[in-house]
């Protein structure tokens, strides 16, 4: 530490040079930050909630619908704790561009998800009213939407039986995320599957999947082999999943994140280190006969290897830290003006972490080469500039 | 005060000269390009030019390192850039081909895509009945009722669940799609619990090799053959419509109808027909237009993220260039003087440190879209539509490229710019004594 005021001269001996230089890290890390970002928004995040949830979808596509009465008998199998059902509804406010991700629900929806939160009253009057919806918070400030509101909303899939495709839902609750990780909760919209049922013109008794509470994850494996047996050779087989990787499949089937993020960071990486590398080797070429004297009133070699290796480390940290900072300040606003489609929740401390390891890691590569250099400078040799 | 509003105008200069290089067609930069060669050639100053730009590149294998940071730095950006440039291009290329301006396709009224719309047996007779619609050899009309329907599947390799696109259609949809043909085995037969799959399933998932049987729905399904359209049909199981109504027990309905018009021009009187008819709560597009509308969204999200992507970088891109010049200009500060000295003016100065870093640009840029076109061209992947699995390629085509170089030139126009007025007005005297 009582060198750190050598390394800083040493680090900005150049300011040019190393203002510029410090820009490309900066730029680096922002698109690291980023790219990290995004990819943690799409790998799916192990909740404690959703540990011991099953899903429970038919086996011969997600759209095909199960019967409303299986319900009862996977509430019957042993190790389950509790049943709720979901249907799509695909609803789109006044405009189509407008989608309003809206599910029908049967009444134990809510506390099968805990990390829903919904005030008490609310809750009460919601179950009291046929017509009745909840929106997520984020949902409502979206259009503007307040309790008591009655919605038009059109589903693109589902006609009434009144013949056109308008349904009209009052607004009973307004729910929020538990924590900053269920924040895409609050895009959604839940209401009765009973209004659902009666009024849908197509098919009634139906359902698009369970979700299936089990009382101990660790027998998540059995209860999902127990349900699937309920419905073997039925016309009606399902499927039952970990809610955790029903949700991977589809993800891994929209896009390969994780690839395309790896590849751009390869490239980025390798001519970030090229670049800081050039730097670098310029920084002590230019200084060689500065680290001659240093060694002649008695730094040892050891020593001005480490000054070196500092200094190129320090030039990392500063540049990362601050590309990642922006980030930092970025996120916020991007995830404000993605209208929700982006599910970012704040900068995850992983990207910290790999952020800073990769700083740490890249400025002892790109520093070794001229701290060997450095180390094994002969001081006659330097100084006479030979 | 004089040097920021020499700055200032360096800075305004790079703006102006950005906004024009975006616009500027190929002719355009082609006659950049000759006028160039043209001054280097004729004028006096021009071949003073080219005389201290040859000594500056001769002396590039001296800093190969620095060079190689332009070269590989750019090399970078536009490698990225192309590769996803090149993704959204060839994902909105497969989505868009299949559209043709004489078919039209009716859904029903306020839906966006197939999968969300619902048309029964009373619709599909009544919109056969519309006028405009082409006929068959035998006075059939041609007209394609079809089903689409989420199909689960299995991956081919790592054996993961999928959702693949089952598509019940009539006998008429072959004559519907001439761009589709049969590169393997036949067709299906009507009634027959028979598939005909798309090169790209045939590529995606397990068990759809012409002869493989294949459990769909509850049922065994043979499979038959495997067609090519080069589209986002290729990502589709084929099959019989009424087969597959009643193995998913669908009923008399339908999703769409595809109909063949007797031209483009029939289309109006044929949307202006259904829209006439009270009883029908249908819409109906040209199929280009339809396949256009699918493709927006996503290929525009993936044309944005490019871009983006591409100016972080290439903001470090510019930036690794301006360092790298600049301390190549100062290592040559004494010879740049010298010429100086010796009666060469500041232009030629400014226009060799310019052509020497646009030389290195370009090549990166070279290499760069080289390296995605070696790797990417025709590279498969796969993305969600809806809820089904769509097989695209990649598609790096000679416009890419050509957005790769100008990229490339641009940020080694702007990284050699400061560097090269610094070498200019650096004075004389002070570069001479510099050690």
């Amino acid at each position: 530490m009582k060198y750190f005021h050598l390394i800083w001269a040493a680090l900005f001996r150049r300011k040019t040079r190393t203002i510029l230089t410090l820009v490309s890290i900066i730029a680096a890390f922002l698109l690291f930050g980023l790219l990290d970002t995004v990819r943690e928004a799409f790998t799916v995040s192990k909740t404690v909630e959703g540990a011991g949830r099953l899903v429970v979808t038919s086996r011969m596509s997600m759209q095909q619908p199960l019967p409303e009465s299986l319900g009862a008998r996977i509430q019957a199998v042993p190790g389950v704790s509790n049943v709720a059902s979901a249907n799509w509804f695909a609803g789109v406010y006044q405009d189509p561009k407008n989608q309003v991700i809206s599910f029908a629900v049967s009444p134990s929806y809510l506390d099968v998800y805990p990390e829903i939160v919904l005030p008490a009253d609310e809750r009460a009057a919601w179950d009291r009213t046929r017509t009745g919806a909840i929106v997520g918070a984020a949902l409502a400030k979206k259009f503007n939407w307040k309790i008591g509101d009655q919605i038009p909303l059109q589903s693109t899939i589902f006609p009434s039986k009144s013949g056109s495709n308008t349904w009209t839902f009052d607004i009973s609750g307004i729910f929020h995320g538990k924590d900053e990780k269920n924040a895409g909760l609050e895009q959604t919209m839940m209401f009765h599957w009973k209004y659902f049922d009666e009024n849908n013109a197509f098919g009634s008794g139906t359902v698009h999947w369970y979700v299936v509470k089990v009382a101990d994850p660790m027998h998540a494996d059995s209860i999902a082999r127990a349900v699937d047996a309920l419905s073997a050779n039925s016309d009606h087989e399902t499927k039952t999943q970990t809610e955790q990787s029903w949700q991977a499949s589809f993800i891994k089937q929209l896009v390969n994140i994780g690839l395309i993020v790896t590849s751009i960071m390869g490239a980025v990486f390798f001519t970030l280190l090229l670049l800081t590398g050039n730097t670098m080797m310029q920084a002590v070429r230019e200084r060689t006969s500065e680290l001659a004297v240093l060694k002649t009133i008695g730094f040892s070699s050891r020593s001005v290897l480490a000054m070196v290796l500092a200094e190129s480390v320090l030039l990392l940290l500063i540049g990362g830290v601050i590309g990642i900072g922006l980030v930092a300040a970025l996120v916020p606003i991007l995830a404000k003006n993605s209208g929700g489609m982006m599910p970012i929740h704040g900068l995850g401390e992983h990207t910290w972490v790999f952020g800073l390891v990769l700083m740490v890691v890249i400025g002892v590569i790109v520093g070794l080469l001229p701290a060997l250099r450095a180390m094994r400078l002969n001081i006659v040799d330097a100084l006479s500039g030979r | 005060m004089k040097k920021f509003l020499v700055n200032l105008g360096l800075v305004i200069l790079v703006v102006v000269a950005l906004a024009v290089w975006i616009k500027l067609p190929w002719v355009g930069v082609v006659a950049l390009a000759l006028l160039l060669a043209l001054w280097l050639l004729l004028t006096r100053a021009g071949r003073q030019a080219s005389s201290v730009t040859a000594v500056g590149v001769s002396t590039l294998r001296q800093r190969l390192g620095s060079s190689a940071v332009i070269v590989i730095g750019i090399a970078g950006v536009v490698g990225v850039l192309v590769a996803l440039l090149a993704m959204g291009d060839g994902l909105s290329q497969t989505l868009k081909s299949g559209g043709r301006d004489d078919t039209a396709i009716v859904l029903r009224g306020g839906s966006v895509s197939e999968s969300q719309s619902v048309l029964v047996r009373d619709d599909v007779d009544a919109i056969t009945q519309a006028p405009g619609i082409a006929r068959d050899a035998d006075g059939k009309p041609l007209v394609s009722a079809e089903l689409v329907v989420a199909a689960s599947v299995k991956q081919r390799g790592s054996g993961e669940d999928a959702n693949a696109q089952l598509r019940g259609v009539d006998a008429a949809a072959w004559a519907l799609r001439p761009g589709l043909k049969i590169v393997e085995g036949r067709k299906f037969k009507s009634g027959l619990r028979e598939l005909v799959v798309g090169q790209g399933a045939e590529r995606q998932f397990a068990g759809m090799q012409p002869g493989d049987d294949l459990k769909l729905g509850n049922e065994t399904w043979k499979v038959v053959g495997v067609f090519a359209s080069g589209d986002a049909y290729d990502s589709e199981l084929w099959a019989d419509r009424q087969t597959v109504s009643s193995v998913y027990r669908r009923g008399n309905s339908a999703e769409s109808v595809l109909v063949k018009l007797t031209g483009a021009k029939a289309f109006d009187g044929f949307k202006a027909a259904l829209a006439s008819d009270p009883k029908l709560k249908v819409e109906a597009d040209t199929t280009a237009n339809y396949f256009a509308k699918q493709s927006e969204g996503l290929s525009k999200v993936i044309r944005v993220v490019g871009i983006a992507v591409g100016v972080i970088m290439a903001i470090g891109a510019i930036f690794g260039a301006l360092n790298c010049m600049f301390a190549a200009v100062a290592s040559r500060a004494r010879e740049i003087a010298t010429l100086r000295a010796i009666g060469f003016r500041g232009a030629p100065v400014v226009v060799s440190v310019m052509l020497e870093t646009m030389l290195l640009a370009l090549i990166g840029g070279l290499l760069g879209a080289l390296v995605v076109w070696l790797l990417f061209n025709g590279y498969t992947a796969s993305t969600l539509n809806g809820f089904n699995q769509l097989v695209f390629r990649f598609k790096v085509g000679p416009d890419l490229i050509w957005t790769g170089l100008k990229w490339a030139l641009a940020i080694g126009f702007i990284g050699g710019l400061f560097p090269a007025v610094r070498a200019a007005r650096l004075p004389v005297t002070t570069a001479l004594r510099e050690s």
